[in-house]
């Protein structure tokens, strides 16, 4: 099959405006007569719903939380990126395109970037005509700040609670569309399987997780808004819900997947402490703005990190970065965080972890606030207290959070830090509408590959999830179903939901047969691994090759030795969990074949064979500047097809923060 | 700090579905490192009741790091548990010691139905938010978000009713399962900013008549809510509340 992204003709500047003055429209009228299916309600499926609720069309939301306010997107922290110019500095769409392309390594689409960077102001403007509680200024006015991979600020941000107001914000507007009788909310409800009817997706079988039964739903349209598929690593800063079974499902239904290897490893999280770790806890990239980070000069240092003097500190982004420091993307950050830990300088129990340490920020802020006072002559201790003051006020609720995990005090001691699995930049593979390779079928959000190449900038998930629910899907949704006009509401008795229906519940039921001897939670720690040591922040041919046959074996083991409590037609959290497993082993054997093909490293995917002699990163333009979008074609087997990425405006160059 | 490992009792809250009656369960767990969240702990136990074929107890939980809401334990008499500011996700097990016995119950209201064990049906509040939780703006009608200055104390006043996590333990924490906190968080949230003024009576008159019709209890000035907050949302809400909802009633009147 070949990959059309329909990229619309002409200058990049004027593709998304043309485009939006030549699609097809449906009109009131027929609107109300068709029926879309939105399965996840986090930025980018609530922003979806409501949106197209407003316009008239009959929506059905799903989420598989007791609320569609619970939806992981929640848990962001940061802020969300904007072309406002705002602050007078320098930006526009070009340069939040710009900065988005390159960010992403140059392996994003020219053309879906340059859209996004375009709708982002009106994001904004939304949110706050929703209410949506931004941080202002003394004069009332919107505040930002900055963060990685950019040389202006236009991060509009909520304290460190930005995804919980965006999201609120987008629920609101949901939930209005509910009270209006536009939207259908379907609460506590896992989607398992996409219903195609001529080739089409019509629809989809979801179970209810209290009652255990499934349903049949009819759409004249599929929207999957479902995240990303970071818990393949067991760990990660996702939510414990977060899964893959809507898009996987998608795939075996003949949705390509692309890139599924892009995951982004974020440098500063706090570590693992034991073997009984559920999920790992981000602090925030912010952070890295006025803590450095080092480990000890000696290997195998047992001393508290109080008691090593300045000289035997090795602040070594300092060192190797001398022009970012401490604020070099995140990829980098990452690797080199692993790279002093392998060679034996990690600390604490686990030696897996490296110091972000506030002292001199401590110090530096004491001074001048000591200034301000008018008290030049203040002691030592006198400085440190102003200096606190002034940290927990920039960042109180996370040194709260750090301590309420670790029991330890931060503005005493420096954060023990490690990289976690934070966002995968791949995902169901679609074309400038949104649409992946089944008619009918749409991806939004970080469900989706599209926009963050091989590494994502920080504050630019919320504005992805945000932009394609609010102003993209509405337009080209149109597009598509201005010719399912006639198409009539399909009756769920109709043979291909009978049989999507059964091929659902013989998987149940087979789950429910194995009666083996091991528990879902192991197999899913076991997967994570092999994924983690293998398929993680540095991978190799014969490191891929071997997860590759530990996965297979682990999924023989995993069909034969499983073991659920519980019956089908209840509520059974372990069945739910062994349905999205068994999806995450399957993935996680394509991941590493997608690895394994990409035999170049680009943002975060990093191969050891490829790298410059001073380790950092190696692309391979003339290789490897495409996406991979995969093709399911039976048990462990994948065709691979080729997008090719072309680089219009922003030509590739070597990454360098030396 | 230093580490340590105990052993536990746990009585829990059994319930096999919304219709039948529960009772508490007795557990032993062992080896538990003070290291540990509270629910890795339940994840440990959960794991040791599969293995030895027994049913696992079923909660409600998802981000783990203190901001969906979806926990809902009542420890020990206390909603999350006995640290102040803290949902159960982020109780870590340093705060118990060996030997002790821990009672978890499910939130205890009216209103919120048992599901499950400790799951709870908070359906109720989705439907308050239904009925007037937001501003009627449709996408694509928004002017320039500069346009609108807000004085940065209503913004932060805003900011601060809007971090509510919707998780419920205002509610099982009152002695008349009162869901005010919840509620005014939203309301003010409203009230304080520009955006909300043209609904703001409607607002407020018809989120109250739906947490009414749910069956939440009076407000009678307890304060048990904001203490058992997670995210320290001030009584001075269900206040302003008050007072919005009397001037609405008043200037609606025919």
């Amino acid at each position: 099959m070949s990959l059309d992204s329909k990229i619309p003709h002409g200058e990049m500047d004027k593709k998304w405006t043309d485009y939006k003055g030549h699609v097809k429209l449906v009109n009131p009228a027929n609107k109300r007569k068709l029926e879309i299916i939105v399965v996840g309600t986090g930025l980018a499926g609530a922003s979806a719903a409501a949106s197209l609720g407003e316009m008239g069309y009959k929506v059905k939301a799903f989420c598989f939380q007791d609320s569609p306010r619970r939806a992981h997107s929640i848990a962001a922290q940061g802020g969300i990126n904007a072309a406002k110019n705002y602050q007078n500095d320098g930006d526009s769409v070009f340069r939040l395109f710009y900065d988005t392309v390159k960010g992403g390594d140059y392996r994003a689409r020219e053309a879906n970037v340059h859209r996004l960077a375009e709708v982002s102001a009106a994001i904004i403007d939304q949110c706050v005509a929703q209410g949506v509680p931004f941080a202002r200024e003394y004069g009332g006015l919107l505040s930002n700040r900055s963060f990685g991979g950019t040389q202006v600020q236009r991060t509009f941000y909520a304290a460190g609670q930005t995804g919980q107001q965006l999201l609120l914000g987008a629920y609101s507007a949901l939930e209005r569309q509910i009270a209006l009788g536009n939207v259908t909310m379907y609460n506590r409800h896992e989607m398992l399987d996409i219903v195609k009817i001529d080739g089409k997706a019509r629809g989809i079988i979801s179970r209810d997780l209290v009652k255990g039964n499934l349903e049949r739903h009819f759409g004249h349209a599929v929207l999957l808004c479902t995240g990303g598929y970071g818990n393949v690593f067991y760990l990660s800063t996702n939510a414990m819900g977060s899964n893959v079974t809507a898009a996987w499902k998608a795939h075996k239904q003949g949705a390509f997947f692309g890139n599924p290897c892009f995951t982004q490893i974020h440098p500063t999280c706090i570590p693992v402490s034991g073997d009984y770790q559920s999920k790992l806890t981000l602090m925030s990239e912010s952070l890295r703005n006025d803590g450095r980070i080092w480990v000890p000069k000696k290997k195998d240092d047992n001393r508290k990190a109080i008691d090593i003097p300045e000289e035997e500190r090795d602040y070594y982004l300092e060192r190797r970065y001398p022009a970012f420091g401490n604020l070099v993307p995140r990829d980098v950050a990452s690797r080199a965080a692993k790279e002093r830990c392998d060679e034996g300088y990690g600390v604490g129990t686990t030696k897996l972890a490296v110091y972000l340490d506030f002292k001199d920020a401590i110090v530096r802020y004491g001074k001048t606030e000591a200034g301000k006072t008018g008290n030049e002559n203040a002691d030592h201790n006198t400085i440190v207290e102003m200096g606190k003051e002034v940290v927990k006020e920039k960042y109180g609720n996370l040194f709260d959070m750090y301590e309420k995990i670790t029991g330890e005090n931060p503005y005493e001691m420096p954060m023990r830090i490690y990289p976690a699995v934070h966002y995968t930049m791949g995902g169901l593979w679609v074309d400038y509408e949104l649409k992946t390779t089944v008619d009918g079928l749409y991806a939004l959000g970080e469900a989706n590959f599209s926009d963050h190449g091989a590494n994502r900038l920080g504050a630019s998930a919320l504005m992805q999830g945000l932009a394609d629910g609010y102003f993209v899907i509405p337009y080209t949704l149109g597009n598509y179903l201005a010719d399912d006009i006639r198409t009539a509401a399909i009756p769920t008795s109709h043979p291909a939901f009978e049989e999507a229906e059964k091929k659902v519940s013989d998987r149940i039921t087979q789950l429910m047969n194995i009666k083996g001897k091991q528990t879902v939670e192991s197999f899913h720690k076991r997967l994570g691994k092999i994924m983690w040591d293998k398929c993680g922040m540095a991978r190799n041919a014969k490191g891929l090759q071997e997860a590759i046959t530990e996965i297979q074996a682990l999924k023989k083991e995993f069909w034969s030795d499983l073991k659920i409590p519980g019956d089908i037609n209840e509520m059974n959290p372990e069945l739910d969990k062994a349905g999205r497993v068994a999806d995450f082993i399957e993935l996680g054997e394509l991941m590493c074949k997608d690895a394994l093909n990409r035999n170049e490293s680009c943002g975060g995917h990093f191969r050891e064979e490829s790298q410059t002699e001073d380790g950092e990163a190696k692309r391979d333009d003339e290789n490897y500047s495409y996406v991979a979008a995969w093709e399911y074609k039976g048990e462990s087997d994948w065709q691979m097809n080729k997008e090719p990425l072309t680089f219009e405006i922003v030509k590739p160059t070597q990454r360098s923060y030396k | 700090m230093e580490h340590y490992n105990m052993n536990l009792t746990l009585k829990v809250w059994k319930q096999k579905n919304t219709k039948a009656g529960g009772s508490f369960e007795t557990y032993q767990v062992k080896n538990i490192s003070s290291e540990m969240s509270f629910l890795e702990m339940f994840d440990v136990l959960n794991e040791q009741l599969i293995t030895e074929g027994k049913d696992p107890i079923a909660f409600d939980h998802d981000c783990r790091e203190g901001i969906c809401g979806m926990c809902s334990m009542y420890i020990d008499g206390r909603a999350h548990g006995p640290w102040t500011k803290n949902t159960v996700c982020q109780l870590h097990m340093r705060a118990f010691k060996d030997g002790d016995t821990i009672v978890v119950e499910p939130w205890r209201s009216a209103a919120f139905p048992v599901i499950k064990d400790l799951m709870v049906d908070r359906g109720a509040f989705d439907r308050i938010m239904q009925a007037g939780g937001f501003i009627s703006v449709n996408t694509g009608n928004a002017v320039d978000a500069n346009s609108l200055p807000i004085d940065k104390k209503d913004a932060d006043a805003a900011f601060d009713a809007a971090s509510c996590i919707g998780c419920g333990a205002c509610v099982a924490a009152c002695t008349n399962g009162s869901a005010m906190l919840f509620v005014s968080a939203k309301v003010s949230q409203l009230a304080l900013l520009p955006q909300g003024q043209p609904e703001r009576e409607s607002r407020v008159l018809n989120m109250v008549a739906q947490m009414d019709k749910e069956g939440f209890g009076n407000c009678t000035n307890t304060y048990a809510c904001e203490a058992e907050c997670p995210k320290g949302i001030s009584v001075s809400n269900i206040a302003r509340m008050n007072r919005e909802y009397l001037k609405a009633g008043l200037s609606t009147e025919e």
